[in-house]
């Protein structure tokens, strides 16, 4: 079962991702803020990482380049969820080395197939 | 697959509220022209977490409104906009807009507002006043984009050539060649040829790079848009040319338009007007568009449809949140009944049970009642919520009458994380507002007056809350005028609520203002008149088994005292017997139980007997009497005299004897029998009995309209006043 890391200090979007997600055959594991995604990250692997922007504690774009910091995921996709007025935000999350994004709002049917571009 | 988005609508909305609490309270700190950016990062999450929440569970209405603040809040956040307190007030009342709708979503009504539309407008009027570079290029973007995509493309079949060569980093960003590869063959058939030009020798080459580049036919019907679309998150990470080499229309193999069409390319792929030329001489009229799937820009209506939809999920209880060691905590303890109860029961199953299996038993029973009694705390400390949840609304109000009065006002909060049961908490919101109004209003003074009786021009209202015993006290303090007895007096004279030649002392007049049918109405402004509803306030607190208190010392200020029970569903109590009768004292009220020294004891008049305890008068009342039962002339020195406390007056209650003490589950009396003076309520005791539970407020009350009356003892007094 592939893993995916999900990470939104929003509950409710963190909850729809999961569920989505895990009723897609994944196995989730979530995290609040880019912090407690990096600590769970530190100690294990994922087939993809999503990842809200903006959070409290460590935002999105400081994750991104901690974990591509981290062997395991030197190679690993890194989504950014996004809205369409953080234009710059998906320059900045690219930059930092996130593979793509997603942009809000977007539904579960979105969700899956973003995630079908990077595995497989 | 599909899936329901509704059951996500109750976190989303709560979790909403919550931003807006966070919103408010940060707004409320910040000062114009002394931004810290650390407040404005936190409001500007707040509103970019609700409208990415409301955006894809399909509230649009909550979407566009939060969409106009977020673009101010993330100029300011940018530096590109300097914060003004105009832009503050209309956060504010943001705030309580987006509250509406939220609520409107919880009813099922429709969020829209003409509110929401005017705050809406003057937003945007500060956007459009000032750097609209952000807002316009937007705008410019996706209607260019949506232009390009209605002009190329539909039942064509084009012949592309595609250039794909990735920079070394490519796989560094976790994108993979081949998936964009199988996109592209999602699109038509593919030819795909790699060159291996740049490929070093096997000692030079690093594992982790890419260097091999990619020539792709494809033939598609796709427009060139499709085909960016595949190759968006490499765009930067690779040199990408789309050229159209042929165009087929469907049925007619026509190859007349290859000439030119085959130098137009599209180097830059980031702009998609380079595009468009090239649309009117390439696709016939008839040639219908592919509908891409572009979330950037959702069509309002379909999303407006949503929230008809969910009409199912509405539901009329109340939600809490638990923090998961409260629960983890509570497993745990059920963990330790199962075992205890395992331990019972082999007792139990034993073929014999002789006298050596009775300590194990005592043991057992011991632990059953320590468990139940942790599971019960544990139970009740989940409905048990910091009070800052019914402080925190007070920042705002605070600010708002106060710049309606044009008064300065500091508002101190103290002991927020004191607990409080939620019910308890929701009930007593109300109250304390229209407590705190009054102070603004009339306890404080404006400025001028404040100077003049020599205090600082700025005003102070604390609100204080801590535990005592069983009971949490609420404290309303203001250090303004404090109450004008003078003017109590007479208004409670006018209005027939006491003689005109009555003694009262000043705490007496103030607790005038609590009774129904006081105004002091010369003094009532457009908010608050001190003493009109008053009566309402204090029925409300009472309503919660709660009393009210004034305070007020004249020129320094008032304090409003609110004392609550804890939890309004389990008392512990003290057994006692009155003859044949048990009755419950609660725990909370006794101070002490002690045999009557008769030589102490005098009598008064009016047939009220007091005990000299220590440097204390106690009155002594007979509960045989109180309650009606036989036997009234019992005996002093035969019974035992529980002193008890309530409402700052100690009084002795005689009974018989002390039975054991325990918790109980109140049942109310009112609501199964009927109200009854000096009786709070009822409960069941282990025999099965039903036990009535003293309330002593009521009983002193009662004692005092019987025997002391108006000019009676005032047994708040210390001994050296009363005597």
């Amino acid at each position: 079962m592939k893993k995916i890391l999900a990470v939104d200090d929003s509950a409710s979007m963190r909850q729809m991702v999961s569920f989505t997600l895990k009723k897609a055959g994944f196995d989730v594991t979530e995290a609040k803020d880019g912090q407690e995604a990096l600590d769970i990250a530190k100690s294990s692997q994922f087939d993809v990482v999503i990842s809200d922007v903006n959070m409290p504690v460590m935002d999105g774009i400081t994750l991104v380049k901690n974990l591509r910091g981290l062997p395991q995921f030197k190679f690993t996709p890194i989504l950014m969820l996004t809205t369409e007025s953080g234009t710059d935000k998906k320059t900045e999350g690219k930059a930092a080395g996130a593979t793509g994004w997603i942009v809000k709002p977007f539904n579960p049917e979105q969700l899956l197939a973003v995630i079908k571009k990077v595995i497989r | 697959m599909s899936i329901d988005l509704s059951q996500f609508y109750e976190v989303f909305i709560d979790e909403s509220f919550e931003g807006l609490e966070a919103m408010e309270s940060e707004l409320l700190n910040l000062e114009p022209g002394d931004v810290d950016s650390e407040i404005i990062n936190t409001i500007f999450r707040a509103a970019h977490s609700i409208k990415g929440g409301s955006g894809t569970f399909g509230f649009m209405a909550i979407a566009d409104f939060t969409h106009v603040l977020e673009t101010l809040l993330d100029q300011i956040r940018n530096g590109e906009r300097e914060l003004e307190s105009l832009h503050v007030d209309l956060l504010l009342k943001s705030v309580d807009c987006l509250r509406s709708m939220l609520n409107a979503i919880q009813n099922d009504e429709p969020q829209e507002s003409e509110e929401a539309e005017e705050l809406r407008k003057q937003f945007q009027a500060i956007l459009d006043g000032k750097s609209h570079d952000e807002t316009a290029s937007d705008d410019g973007e996706s209607s260019a984009g949506a232009e390009a995509e209605n002009t190329n493309g539909g039942d064509v079949i084009t012949i592309w050539d595609i250039k794909f060569a990735p920079e070394p980093h490519l796989f560094r960003t976790g994108n993979e060649p081949l998936f964009l590869f199988e996109d592209l063959q999602a699109l038509g058939e593919i030819t795909v040829t790699a060159n291996f030009e740049k490929l070093p020798e096997l000692t030079d080459l690093s594992a982790e790079d890419s260097y091999l580049s990619w020539n792709i036919t494809l033939d598609s019907k796709a427009t060139a848009d499709n085909i960016k679309e595949v190759f968006e998150w490499v765009e930067d990470d690779a040199e990408i040319v789309i050229k159209k080499v042929a165009q087929i229309e469907d049925f007619d193999f026509g190859f007349d338009e290859t000439e030119q069409t085959s130098t137009e390319t599209a180097e830059d792929t980031t702009e998609s007007q380079t595009e468009a030329p090239a649309a009117p001489e390439t696709s016939a009229s008839n040639v219908q568009p592919i509908k891409t799937e572009k979330p950037k820009a959702p069509s309002p209506a379909p999303a407006k449809s949503k929230p008809a939809e969910k009409s199912t999920t509405k539901s009329d209880s109340t939600s809490i949140r638990v923090g998961t060691d409260k629960i983890d905590s509570l497993i745990n303890m059920v963990g330790e009944l199962v075992i205890t109860q395992a331990m019972l029961n082999e007792l139990g199953e034993a073929d014999e049970f002789d006298a050596s299996k009775l300590t194990a038993l005592r043991e057992g029973l011991a632990q059953l009642s320590h468990n139940t009694r942790d599971l019960q705390e544990s139970v009740m400390r989940i409905r048990m919520l910091p009070i800052s949840f019914v402080f925190s609304r007070f920042p705002r109000l605070v600010r708002d009458i106060s710049q309606k009065l044009d008064k300065q006002v500091e508002l101190k909060l103290l002991g927020e994380q004191t607990e409080l049961d939620k019910t308890v908490m929701e009930k007593i919101s109300d109250p304390m507002v229209h407590l705190v109004r009054n102070s603004l209003d009339h306890g404080l003074e404006s400025p001028d007056e404040r100077i003049a009786n020599g205090k600082g021009e700025t005003g102070t209202v604390t609100l204080n809350a801590y535990h005592q015993g069983g009971n949490i006290i609420i404290e309303i303090i203001d250090d303004g005028r404090g109450l004008n007895t003078a003017k109590i007096k007479q208004k409670a004279i006018e209005n027939g609520l006491i003689e005109a030649d009555e003694e009262l002392t000043d705490d007496e007049i103030n607790e005038l203002i609590f009774r129904p049918g006081f105004s002091t109405a010369d003094a009532v402004s457009d908010l608050s008149g001190r003493g009109v509803g008053m009566d309402v306030v204090k029925r409300n607190i009472n309503a919660l088994n709660g009393t009210v208190e004034v305070s007020s010392v004249p020129g320094q200020g008032s304090t409003f005292t609110i004392r609550l029970p804890l939890t309004l569903a389990i008392l512990d109590g003290q057994l006692v017997t009155v003859g044949q009768n048990v009755y419950i004292v609660p725990l909370v009220s006794i101070v002490e139980s002690l045999q009557i020294d008769i030589s102490k004891v005098n009598s008064v008049g009016g047939g009220l007997d007091v005990l000299r305890l220590r440097d204390e008068y106690i009155p002594i009342m007979r509960l045989y009497e109180m309650f009606g039962h036989e036997d009234a002339g019992k005996k002093l020195e035969d019974g035992l005299l529980v002193v008890v406390e309530s409402d700052n007056e100690k009084v002795g209650l005689l009974v018989d004897d002390l039975l054991a003490q325990q918790q109980f589950v109140i049942k109310s009396l009112e609501a199964n029998y009927k109200k009854v003076d000096g009786i709070s309520g009822a409960t069941i005791l282990g025999d099965g009995s039903v036990s009535l539970i003293v309330d002593i407020s009521g009983l002193i009350k009662l004692a005092g309209l019987k025997k002391a009356g108006r000019q009676g003892l005032d047994f708040s007094k210390p001994v050296s006043e009363a005597v």
